[in-house]
C-alpha cells in the first residue's frame, strides 16, 4: 500500500496544526461560527443529531492492520467504542467532542491517515474497486492513479470552495464495482488497440435527490494527461456550477443545464492550455506511485494444500460461508475473504474497537497486515491462504463477523438515518433490522440470490437507494415515517436508477412489501439464475406493482 | 480602513481610492472603478491623469478581457462570500491563461486570515483584509516558512512535491 514520504507527512501534520489552531479560536470566540463551520467540515467534522461526528478518509478503502488498531484506540479513548464504516469507504465516529478533536487528528498522523476533504464542498476522498489489484477481471490496478488524483487533489488551492460535493471513483475491470457512472467524475482505466494505457472519463453522475447515470465526456484520454483534464473539468464546473441553489449545485446539473457537447467543448479548451504543464505526469512519476502497489509473496505450494477442501466436506457451516464470503483470487492457493459487517442486531457497516483489533491481529496474521474496505460497508481480506481460510472463518465466528450474506438480501446498504443523522426522516437501521428478521433463514436468502437492497433515510441519500435493485427511501408524512420503494436500480455496468413502485408505505408495511416483492420475484423467475434485476429488467413493473397495491390495481381494471 | 497585505504578509500602503460607480473621477488619484464604469466610460478612464483599476465581478468571464483591460496594472477580484471560490479560478485563469503580469488584489467578505494562502497560491498579489482580521494571524498564514511544500504546482512557487520528488 502506499507509504507517506516526508512531504506527505509535512503536509497532514501542518494541516493538524492549522485545525488545531482553527479550533482553540472558534472556542475563544474570534472564529465565527459559520466559518469554523466551513473549515471543521473540511476536516471531516459534522455536527450531527446527538453530537459531532468525525468522518476519517480511508482512501480508496485500502487499510493497514495498524492503522485499524489507531482507529480501535480512537473509538475506545474519544467516543463510545465503536465506529461505522461508510458508502465511501470512510470510518465515521459518532460520539467525539469538538476539542478532542484535534487530538485524534494528531493521533491519526502518526498512522498516516487524516480526514482531509472528507466532508465539505470540495474534492472528496476518491474510492475505488476494493478488488483492485487482485480481482481476475482487472486491466490494471487502479490504487496507483487513485492515489495520484488523491495528492493532486489535497489542498488544491483552487478547488476548496466549489458549488458543492464532488467525488471520484476509478474502475479497472470488467464488471464495475466501484459505482462509477454514479460519480462527479467516473474513471475507467482502459487500453487501446496500441496496447497503451488511458481512461475513458465519465462525467455528470450523481446519487441524491436527482439521481442521474453519468456521461463520457472523452472515450481516450492518455495515461499522462489524468489529472490535467480533471483539473480542466474542476476549473470550468468551479466558474460555471450554480451557486444560487444547493439542490441544483453539483456537477450533474451543470452538465445537465449547460449540455454535454457544449460542456466538453469548455473542458476541451480550458485543458489545451494546461495539459502541456506542471500536471503532464512523466513516466516515473506513474513508476513511483506503481511502486507502492506491488503483489505480496505468494507462496506458490498453498496451492497444493488439501485441507481446505476436507474442511468444506466436513462442515457445512463453513462451507456455506465459503460460497458466499469468498471470491477467487488471481493467486492459485489464495482467496478473497469478506468479513460481512451486516450482522443480525448491528447497525450495517459498525464496528467495535474490540472487533478492530481483532480483526487487524487477523490481518496480520491470515492477509499480509492489510485490509479493504467496501462501499458495500464490509471489509476484505484480499489475500487468504487458503490453508488459513478454515482458521480465519473460526476466529471470524467468534466475532460475529461471519454473516454468510455477502451480496444477498441482508448484505443491506444502509445510511445512519434517524439514529444519527439530523437530515434523515426515517430510522433506517430498524427497518434494516426488521428486514434481516424476516429473511434471515440462509436457505430462504440463497433461494432468492444475489439482491441489493440499498435504503436512505431521506432524499440526500446516503444509502445510495436509487441505485439498489430494491431501493427503499425513508420520507416524512406530517411528521410520521413512511417509506418510498423502487425497483431496478443499478450502479453496476449497465447503471440504472430504480423506478418507484407506487405510493410510499407506513413504517409498519415496510417489511411485508419487501416480502411480497421478493415473493413476486420468485414466482416470475424464468429459472433460478435469474436475478432479482433481470427478472425485473425482463417483465417490468406492472407485476410488482399488482403485487404491492392490490386495491389500486383492482380499481383501475374495473 | 482594512489593512492591505502583500503575498508574504507585510503591510502595504493603499494609493488607490475606491470609487463608487456614482462618485466623480478625481482630477489625479489611482483609483477602482467597476467593470460596468469602466465599459461605459472607457474614453474619459482611457485618459485619466492617476492609475485606473477595475473590479471584476466573480462572474465575469476574465478570457474576454480585452488588452486596454489586461493592460490595467491592478485588477481586483471579489470573494463576495466565505465559501465562494469561484475568483480563485479567474485569479488562476488571468495569470495562466491570459498571461496577466499586473497586481491582483483580493477583497470581500472572504479575505479572511484562513483563505489567504490558498488565494496566494492561485496568483493573488495583495489582499484588502476583512476589517476584523487579527494582523499577526494573517501573517503567519502568509508565511513560507509555516507552510509545507504543497502537492500541486499553482502560481506561487516553481516547486512542489511532485517536482520535488522528481528531483
Amino acid at each position: 500500500m502506499y507509504r507517506y514520504d516526508q512531504f506527505d507527512q509535512a503536509l497532514v501534520n501542518a494541516r493538524v496544526a492549522q485545525f488545531r489552531d482553527q479550533t482553540a479560536r472558534y472556542l475563544a470566540g474570534t472564529l465565527p461560527a459559520d466559518e469554523f463551520r466551513h473549515l471543521r467540515l473540511r476536516n471531516g467534522l459534522y455536527v450531527q443529531r446527538f453530537a459531532p461526528m468525525l468522518r476519517i478518509a480511508i482512501p480508496y478503502g485500502t487499510l493497514s492492520a495498524k492503522q485499524l488498531r489507531m482507529l480501535a484506540h480512537i473509538a475506545r479513548k474519544y467516543d463510545k467504542g465503536y465506529g461505522h464504516f461508510t458508502t465511501r469507504q470512510n470510518i465515521q465516529f459518532n460520539w467525539p467532542k469538538i476539542e478532542d478533536v484535534p487530538d485524534i487528528l494528531a493521533d491519526l498522523a502518526t498512522v498516516e491517515m487524516h480526514a482531509i476533504q472528507t466532508s465539505g464542498n470540495c474534492i472528496r476522498n476518491v474510492t475505488a474497486d476494493h478488488l483492485a489489484g487482485v480481482a481476475r477481471d482487472e486491466l490494471v490496478d487502479p490504487r496507483p492513479y487513485c492515489e495520484l488524483t488523491r495528492q493532486w487533489a489535497t489542498e488544491h488551492p483552487e478547488f476548496n470552495w466549489l458549488p458543492r460535493k464532488f467525488k471520484f471513483a476509478f474502475s479497472s475491470s470488467t464488471t464495475d464495482r466501484s459505482a462509477t457512472q454514479v460519480h462527479d467524475i467516473g474513471v475507467h482505466i482502459i487500453k487501446n488497440a496500441a496496447g497503451e494505457i488511458g481512461y475513458e472519463m465519465v462525467v455528470g453522475g450523481g446519487l441524491g435527490r436527482t439521481p442521474v447515470i453519468g456521461q463520457v465526456i472523452r472515450e481516450w484520454l492518455p495515461e499522462e494527461d489524468l489529472l490535467s483534464y480533471s483539473e480542466a473539468i474542476l476549473r470550468v464546473y468551479n466558474l460555471l456550477g450554480r451557486r444560487d441553489n444547493i439542490y441544483k449545485a453539483r456537477i450533474k446539473i451543470t452538465v445537465k443545464e449547460t449540455g454535454l457537447a457544449k460542456f466538453k467543448e469548455m473542458v476541451e479548451a480550458e485543458w489545451a492550455t494546461i495539459k502541456d504543464g506542471p500536471l503532464k505526469l512523466k513516466r516515473a512519476d506513474i513508476a513511483r506511485f506503481q511502486s507502492f502497489f506491488t503483489s505480496f509473496d505468494y507462496e506458490a505450494s498453498t496451492a497444493s494444500d488439501t485441507s481446505y477442501a476436507e474442511h468444506l466436506a466436513k462442515d457445512s457451516a463453513f462451507a456455506a460461508w465459503a460460497k458466499r464470503n469468498l471470491k477467487a483470487h488471481r493467486q492459485p492457493g489464495y482467496a478473497i475473504a469478506f468479513l460481512s459487517l451486516k450482522a443480525r442486531g448491528i447497525a450495517p457497516g459498525d464496528v467495535t474497537h474490540q472487533q478492530m483489533d481483532a480483526i487487524a491481529d487477523l490481518a496480520d496474521r491470515y492477509s499480509f497486515g492489510e485490509l479493504r474496505a467496501t462501499h458495500n460497508q464490509n471489509l476484505v481480506f484480499t489475500d487468504v491462504r487458503q490453508a488459513d481460510l478454515y482458521p480465519l472463518w473460526q476466529a471470524l465466528v467468534k466475532l460475529d463477523l461471519a454473516t454468510p450474506n455477502i451480496g444477498l438480501l441482508t448484505d443491506v446498504i444502509c445510511c445512519p438515518g434517524l439514529d444519527f443523522c439530523s437530515l434523515s426522516n426515517a430510522s433506517s437501521i430498524a427497518v434494516a433490522e426488521e428486514i434481516f428478521d424476516r429473511f434471515e433463514s440462509l436457505d430462504y436468502q440463497h433461494d432468492i440470490g444475489e439482491i441489493k437492497l440499498n435504503m436512505s433515510g431521506c432524499m440526500n441519500g446516503c444509502g445510495h437507494h436509487s441505485v439498489g435493485h430494491i431501493g427503499i427511501l425513508g420520507v416524512d408524512k406530517k411528521g410520521e415515517e413512511w417509506y418510498q420503494i423502487t425497483l431496478g436500480g443499478s450502479s453496476e455496468n449497465k447503471a440504472s436508477l430504480g423506478d418507484r413502485t407506487g405510493p410510499s408505505v407506513g413504517r409498519e408495511h415496510i417489511a411485508d412489501a419487501i416480502q411480497t416483492i421478493v415473493h413476486t420475484y420468485l414466482e416470475l423467475r424464468a429459472n433460478e439464475d435469474e436475478s432479482f434485476l433481470a427478472c425485473y429488467q425482463r417483465v417490468g413493473m406492472p407485476p410488482f406493482k399488482a403485487a404491492l397495491y392490490p386495491v389500486a390495481a383492482a380499481g383501475e381494471a374495473a | 480602513m482594512s489593512l492591505l497585505l502583500d503575498a508574504l504578509g507585510q503591510p502595504i500602503r493603499d494609493l488607490y481610492l475606491a470609487l463608487a460607480d456614482d462618485a466623480e473621477l478625481p482630477p489625479v488619484a489611482a483609483v477602482i472603478v467597476s467593470l460596468s464604469r469602466w465599459q461605459a466610460q472607457a474614453d474619459v478612464l482611457a485618459v485619466h491623469a492617476g492609475a485606473v483599476a477595475v473590479q471584476l465581478p466573480n462572474t465575469s468571464d476574465v478570457l474576454v478581457l480585452d488588452a486596454a483591460l489586461l493592460a490595467r496594472p491592478m485588477l481586483v477580484l471579489d470573494f463576495p462570500g466565505f465559501a465562494d471560490g469561484r475568483a480563485y479560478s479567474q485569479a488562476r485563469r488571468l495569470r495562466d491563461r491570459a498571461g496577466y503580469p499586473g497586481r491582483l488584489r483580493a477583497t470581500g467578505a472572504a479575505v479572511v486570515a484562513d483563505q489567504l494562502a490558498m488565494m496566494a497560491r492561485c496568483g493573488i498579489s495583495e489582499f484588502a483584509l476583512r476589517e476584523d482580521q487579527p494582523l499577526a494571524i494573517c501573517q503567519a498564514a502568509l508565511s513560507l516558512e509555516a507552510r509545507p511544500l504543497p502537492y500541486q504546482a499553482a502560481q506561487d512557487r516553481s516547486a512542489a512535491v511532485f517536482d520535488a520528488r522528481r528531483g
